[in-house]
């Protein structure tokens, strides 16, 4: 392939308006064919994962009750670790989404559903579902691109911060909802006068009252109603919180940051048709390969490309979709970026590592072209 | 009279008692919260027994017993919480029907006087319905539904008038029903005539204890009006079925076009004070040629065409519209639907029940639409 400008050569440049426009077709003829079937069995799909995760989350805590014994706190902190790691991802996330509103179930509706986290859902709604979902790796637009505090990407331009971020990055993963937290408050937004301190202040308030709340329970009422078992209940809290929080940082760092993630200049914005959205959030995106087993934990985020195709849609179909999403790509020569949970984790921490120094960006490089472009384009 | 008295103490006793224990368990309750949080205790009681959930009232079917082809009466035991309803009141009932719950109000046909504590809906199969034939047919022992109080007017007053008539027709026959067993229960059927109009004698929902009622009862008397062979009741031949109609008072509920009727006869003849009413709504489907809409909350009102999202229409008329990404994925702009009906412009679906939560900005109007905003 002959690369004969410094420019990068973007991944969808070989596509005509037309195929872009059937691309759209195609992917928005999925997504009706999915809506359509959705009924009863999915119905059940997702009362039946809250079902277990309650019966879980239980479980775990009377676990803890006994926790002084080292098998109860082994097999409760376990329990309790895979409830949240449960709740956070594949209900919370996807119910906050509105994938089950269909349902018109208030007891499991985006508008009413609070999740086992110290952010507040109304606020993670907007920062995730609008600004992420709407500019999904638009450069000064999505803000989950590191997150306002990592260089993820050679565009971002370097600071001497950003020498210190593998140290971060390894404690932002140990202490990831408290991160989340704070970072939907949008300091930075308010610090540049984007908006008000008088909103920002509030919403800190909003945080401090969830947050406390979630405090309250995980290391104070359920460590005192323990007794004798209080201090191993109290590390077993501290643990299953920890362990859920380097988890879904992990599975949520592999969704946009591995090598051969896209990120688009702003002004790709300008126009943009529904073929050329769908574009930016396949290009952006990336899969984990794994079993049943692994999707289910990562609350389906493990199908990151399914999901920002369609964020609204059950991530209990993500799996049936995602091999007509390949096959659409391996006719229109796009790269489907799937890779196992530890090949995507290592090219996220590598890029974490390689990013902390001020390396030449991409575009000023001309052998920084993504390797895929060349494997895939026909 | 003594009696009734001490009955009546004895309730109000019994009363504050239940205040009391309900004051004591929603203590209990809010000190459990800090522990479920961000959840309700009510969603781990759930999980032992679906029907113990204070959130939302629901109700168990216990059974579903055929009535006539295509009717049927559904035994429910409603959960904690409910409140007896009077004789002749309906209750909203939400069943999930291929995952999503729908919302419908149906008459109580059980006295509220019932010894078990179960009360009964008594459903028709409408045709071209959804919720309706699911109910009839599709719905098995131990399925849960959602229950909102029973409410409406619909009913007799706490000492029944001496003299009634009910006109009822078809599914109309339900409310009455209720109110019939109960003043049988009480002995007070002191002088009843009821007009009920069905296709033929096999479509008379109740028919075998109407009839076997009545021939309990010399003091009612039952006209069954076999519309197939017959023709349908006029205003004529009730007042020869029933000469002392002007001295009665009147329950009716039934088909829209004998309603109408009714009310005109009585209107004319002075007598609407003594009439009663009760009419079954369906759901109105209007055509995608879009309507008024009216935003409650801000109490602003505006044309909209069959294409133009709800949330373009309440922006330029000033609502303040939460919104987002716009285009159907985010969710921000979710509001609920007060009345009226909708179209997903992505598919071109209708849809929209009371109290649903659209997305706005992918919603056009399908007729008259409220909007809760």
């Amino acid at each position: 392939m002959a690369v004969h400008t410094s420019e990068p050569v973007s991944a969808t440049a070989h596509l005509s308006d037309v195929d872009i426009k059937e691309i759209g077709r195609e992917l928005d003829q999925l997504r009706d064919e999915i809506t359509a079937s959705l009924g009863e069995s999915d119905a059940r799909y997702i009362r039946r994962v809250i079902a277990v995760q309650r019966r879980l989350e239980v479980s775990g805590r009377t676990l803890l009750m006994v926790s002084i014994l080292p098998p109860a706190w082994l097999a409760g902190t376990a329990c309790l670790a895979v409830a949240k790691i449960l709740e956070n991802m594949e209900i919370g996330h996807n119910v906050l989404h509105g994938q089950w509103d269909w349902m018109r179930d208030p007891e499991i509706h985006s508008t009413t559903w609070e999740w086992d986290s110290a952010t507040p859902a109304d606020m993670w709604k907007h920062s995730h579902n609008f600004v992420h979902h709407t500019y999904t790796n638009v450069l000064g637009k999505d803000r989950d691109i590191g997150y306002a505090v990592l260089r993820v990407s050679p565009e971002q331009p370097w600071h001497p911060v950003y020498l210190a971020q593998p140290v971060y990055n390894a404690v932002l993963a140990a202490f990831f909802e408290w991160g989340i937290a704070i970072y939907d408050i949008e300091l930075e937004r308010a610090w540049r006068g984007e908006k008000s301190w008088a909103a920002t202040l509030n919403q800190l308030r909003g945080v401090a009252r969830k947050a406390g709340r979630q405090v309250v329970k995980d290391y104070l009422a359920f460590p005192l109603l323990a007794g004798p078992s209080a201090l191993p209940a109290l590390l077993g809290n501290i643990t299953a919180n920890m362990a859920r929080n380097v988890w879904s940082h992990t599975v949520i760092f592999c969704g946009h940051f591995p090598d051969g993630a896209e990120v688009f200049p702003e002004d790709q914005l300008d126009g943009e048709s529904r073929g050329e959205w769908y574009l930016r959030q396949l290009l952006g995106s990336a899969n984990i390969t794994g079993g049943p087993l692994l999707h289910l934990m990562t609350g389906n985020l493990s199908h990151q490309i399914e999901h920002h195709l369609f964020p609204d849609l059950p991530s209990n179909r993500y799996a049936e979709i995602a091999p007509k999403v390949r096959d659409l790509c391996e006719r229109y020569g796009l790269r489907y970026n799937a890779g196992s949970l530890l090949r995507q984790t290592a090219t996220v921490w590598k890029n974490v590592l390689r990013l902390a120094l001020p390396s030449p960006s991409r575009r000023a490089a001309g052998d920084a072209v993504p390797d895929y472009f060349a494997a895939t384009t026909r | 009279m003594a009696l009734a008295s001490e009955t009546l103490s004895a309730a109000a006793a019994e009363g504050a008692g239940s205040e009391r224990r309900l004051a004591v368990r929603q203590r209990l309750l809010d000190a459990v919260t800090w522990l479920t949080t961000p959840l309700l205790p009510d969603d781990y009681l759930g999980l032992l027994n679906p029907l113990w959930s204070a959130r939302q009232l629901r109700g168990r079917v216990e059974a579903v017993l055929p009535e006539t082809a295509d009717a049927a009466t559904l035994v429910i035991h409603p959960g904690q919480g409910w409140t007896p309803h009077r004789a002749g009141q309906y209750a909203r009932v939400g069943v999930d029907v291929d995952g999503v719950r729908h919302w419908r109000s149906y008459s109580l046909s059980s006295p509220p006087e019932r010894a078990d504590g179960r009360i009964t809906i008594t459903v028709k199969a409408d045709p071209t319905g959804l919720v309706s034939p699911y109910l009839v047919r599709r719905v098995t022992p131990g399925t849960i539904v959602y229950l909102a109080p029973a409410q409406g007017e619909f009913t007799l007053p706490e000492l029944p008038p001496d003299r009634l008539l009910f006109v009822t027709g078809g599914s109309g026959i339900t409310p009455v029903a209720a109110m019939l067993r109960s003043l049988a229960l009480h002995n007070q059927v002191s002088d009843v005539v009821l007009v009920h109009s069905a296709p033929t004698p096999a479509d008379v929902i109740f028919g075998t204890e109407l009839r076997a009622l009545a021939a309990r009862l010399p003091s009612l008397r039952l006209y069954e009006r076999h519309t197939r062979t017959d023709g349908r009741l006029t205003m004529a031949q009730l007042r020869r079925l029933c000469p002392d109609w002007r001295q009665r008072h009147v329950w009716a509920c039934g088909p829209t076009g004998m309603l109408d009727e009714v009310e005109r006869h009585w209107r004319r003849t002075k007598l609407a004070d003594r009439l009663h009413v009760e009419r079954f709504r369906p759901p109105v489907t209007a055509g995608g040629a879009g309507g008024r809409v009216r935003f409650v909350a801000s109490g602003r009102q505006a044309d909209a065409d069959g294409t133009t999202p709800l949330l373009v229409i309440g922006e330029n008329a000033g609502v303040l519209m939460p919104s987002g990404c716009r285009m159907g994925i985010c969710y921000s702009c979710v509001a609920r639907l007060r009345s009226g009906r909708v179209r997903d412009l992505r598919t071109g679906r209708e849809h929209g029940d009371e109290g649903e939560l659209v997305q706005t900005c992918v919603s056009a109007a399908a007729g008259p639409v409220e909007i809760d905003l």
